[in-house]
């Protein structure tokens, strides 16, 4: 398999606290191809971001655990690795960008040091390449290199991303771990932000997972889909597929929540309820609850992905139904 | 046409900075008939909250008039306004910052009842309080519950019902849905239509976020460095956006669809910079693609009416009207 840059097989992540233990990624598969992007779609709590920091190992223990699982990248083993290993690939094979560029920069160091002291960390390297480097990095994420002596209070939040995404990117890292990139931003910056991030991984062959809640930016960058629920995912597939041959259940109360596709007047359908505690999941699918079309059925066992056709993965378990199609049976 | 409730004319707020006289309001004026929704849109810094606010009066207004009701409330005292707080409410847009922690959903809900003395004795106001629960889906249950143990859904229902319980006639909803979640988010803006059906609400509706706008609102107003630039019908603005800051505004949110036709975007280059000691050319001028230095750069466009209740303020358009 080397056509894949990621593969995560059966992970399971769970937060131990005095309240209870609380499942937050659950048997979780996927994979990642080269120069390939992949969404990871879900609500608040879903998972998501536990999800990235697992591959980077970061979860942060206590409370958290990796319980089982597999995260191969390139080939070997994330989970196995030791605190050098590690230390090598983080940053140097994988970077991550964050949600919030206010506070993922540090304050009191110049924004040159800052993509600087990553450059040096993985490279034997002086400081003034370093520095030469870092200037050029700020180039290619369009600010002025005469800016790499401001702090990083003197820039807006649209270039404070720009940075990270400098930093992220400043020793050519495999795949990108972008964890909701452009949420904190305005829509004019964040489609600047995203045609960067867009323009920027072709450019140099990266993979990217990008975690989001948002299915437009979606549709603008992603080649392929993975809808989370409650820790699981719980329909995957190319893009084309998600969209146009939308399958699961929660996947479709996503699609009408929107507002955007809706002309005035019409009435919004939200998905009823709320997504379960996950320190207390239902029994069988954890979508069940709020399901139109669950059955008694659906409330015993959870539903394993199903192939639809293509590489488009489902799991819900009403598909055992003759004929079953979204919107039909209700 | 519906009697006018809010008449805003050429409002201003200034605000003195270090660096000079900030305009976060600059000659902004609108009129809203009862029962309407109209939308302010604009990104981050463009004063679109502190219009809301101005409008409300909880920050002074530097000029302008405010005419709600038909009463003059330019220059009310704290005092004078009191009585009129039953009548413009508003909802905020952090549903966790917005409600005192060490309160309970029932003294939470009932507490703009006690203070305005709407209602006396106990079970006046646990009655109406219950009421209002019900109005905004919130389950009984929860009355002695406290905001830390409600998600951010629940929480915003408990925002809605505090401006609901002394029945006014115009809420200010300040990005009442950006903190939650789509599927949720749906669930509020729906509850909010309801109620506007029901009770015959006026909503001034502030966000950044188009599409919300676009489902909600009847009339439009999109601000850029605290100027509107284009005001119009909701359809309107959305089939014929003409300002250059709409367009790229409009072109900007990404859409969620695959395979389908899409329109080119168009990006618009640089930031929003801070409105302090401006000079007298058009605000966008730094970012716009259609612009004349000859005449932009010396002129700041005032709104013109380019198709029945349609306005927007650019050089360019204006000549060529």
């Amino acid at each position: 398999m080397t056509d894949k840059i990621l593969e995560v097989k059966d992970l399971v992540v769970q937060y131990v606290t005095d309240d209870g233990c609380v499942e937050a990624v659950n048997d979780l598969s996927f994979s990642i191809g080269k120069k390939k992007t992949l969404g990871l779609v879900g609500e608040t709590g879903a998972g998501k971001t536990t999800t990235a920091l697992s591959i980077l190992n970061l979860i942060p223990s206590p409370p958290g655990e990796i319980k089982s699982g597999s995260i191969m990248l390139d080939g070997s083993d994330v989970l196995t690795m030791d605190q050098e290993e590690l230390q090598k690939m983080r940053g140097n094979d994988v970077a991550m960008i964050f949600q919030d560029p206010m506070t993922a920069l540090n304050p009191v160091m110049t924004i040159g040091e800052q993509i600087a002291e990553s450059i040096e960390l993985h490279e034997k390297i002086s400081k003034k390449e370093s520095m030469e480097r870092a200037k050029e990095m700020l180039k290619l994420v369009g600010i002025a290199e005469s800016r790499a002596y401001d702090y990083p209070h003197q820039f807006s939040g649209g270039m404070r991303q720009r940075v990270v995404i400098a930093i992220a990117l400043a020793c050519n890292p495999k795949l990108l771990l972008a964890d909701e990139p452009t949420t904190a931003l305005d829509v004019t910056i964040q489609a600047q932000v995203l045609e960067l991030i867009k323009k920027l991984i072709t450019e140099r062959d990266m993979s990217m997972l990008l975690i989001t809640h948002d299915l437009g930016v979606v549709a603008e960058v992603c080649d392929d889909v993975a809808v989370m629920y409650a820790g699981r995912i719980v329909e995957i597939g190319t893009a084309a597929e998600i969209f146009n041959e939308t399958a699961h259940p929660y996947t479709e109360g996503l699609f009408n929540s929107l507002p955007n596709l809706k002309q005035r007047g019409e009435k919004l359908v939200p998905i009823t309820g709320m997504m379960p505690d996950p320190m207390d999941l239902p029994e069988g699918c954890s979508f069940a609850p709020r399901c139109p079309y669950a059955t008694e059925a659906c409330k015993k066992a959870n539903p394993g992905l199903r192939h639809l056709g293509g590489s488009h993965y489902v799991a819900c378990q009403a598909y055992e139904r003759e004929n079953f199609k979204l919107g039909g049976e209700q | 046409m519906g009697k006018i409730l809010l008449e805003v004319d050429n409002l201003t707020k200034f605000f003195n900075t270090p660096s000079g006289q900030l305009h976060a309001v600059d000659g902004v004026s609108f009129q809203i008939e009862e029962g309407k929704t109209l939308g302010i849109v604009g990104e981050s810094g463009c004063g679109k909250s502190t219009t809301g606010r101005s409008i409300l009066k909880l920050i002074e207004p530097t000029g302008g008039k405010i005419i709600f009701d038909g009463k003059d409330i330019t220059n009310y005292s704290r005092r004078q306004m009191r009585p009129l707080r039953t009548e413009m409410q508003m909802i905020f847009q952090d549903p966790f910052s917005s409600l005192d922690p060490r309160q309970s959903v029932m003294q939470l809900i009932s507490e703009p009842i006690i203070e305005h003395k709407l209602l006396s004795g106990k079970a006046e106001i646990e009655k109406r309080t219950l009421e209002l629960m019900e109005t905004v889906g919130l389950a009984k249950r929860l009355m002695n519950s406290y905001p830390h143990e409600l998600d951010g859904g629940r929480r915003q229902r408990i925002g809605v019902a505090r401006a609901l319980a002394v029945n006014p006639k115009l809420i200010v909803c300040d990005e009442p849905v950006s903190a939650l979640d789509v599927s949720i988010q749906a669930q509020i803006l729906n509850l909010l239509e309801d109620l506007q059906k029901d009770l015959g609400l006026t909503y001034i509706f502030i966000t950044h976020d188009l599409s919300v706008v676009k489902y909600f609102s009847d009339d439009i107003a999109v601000m850029y460095m605290g100027q509107m630039v284009e005001k119009a019908p909701s359809d309107e603005i959305f089939a014929n956006p003409t300002h250059p800051y709409t367009k790229a505004l409009l072109s900007a949110i990404p859409i969620p669809t695959i395979g389908k036709e899409k329109p080119v975007r168009q990006l618009i280059r640089g930031e929003i910079t801070s409105p302090v000691n401006l000079p007298d050319e058009c605000r966008f001028f730094g970012r716009c693609d259609v612009c004349d230095e000859a005449i932009c750069k010396k002129c700041n466009p005032t709104l013109v009416e380019i198709s029945p209740k349609h306005f927007v303020a650019c050089n360019k358009i204006a000549m060529k009207e």
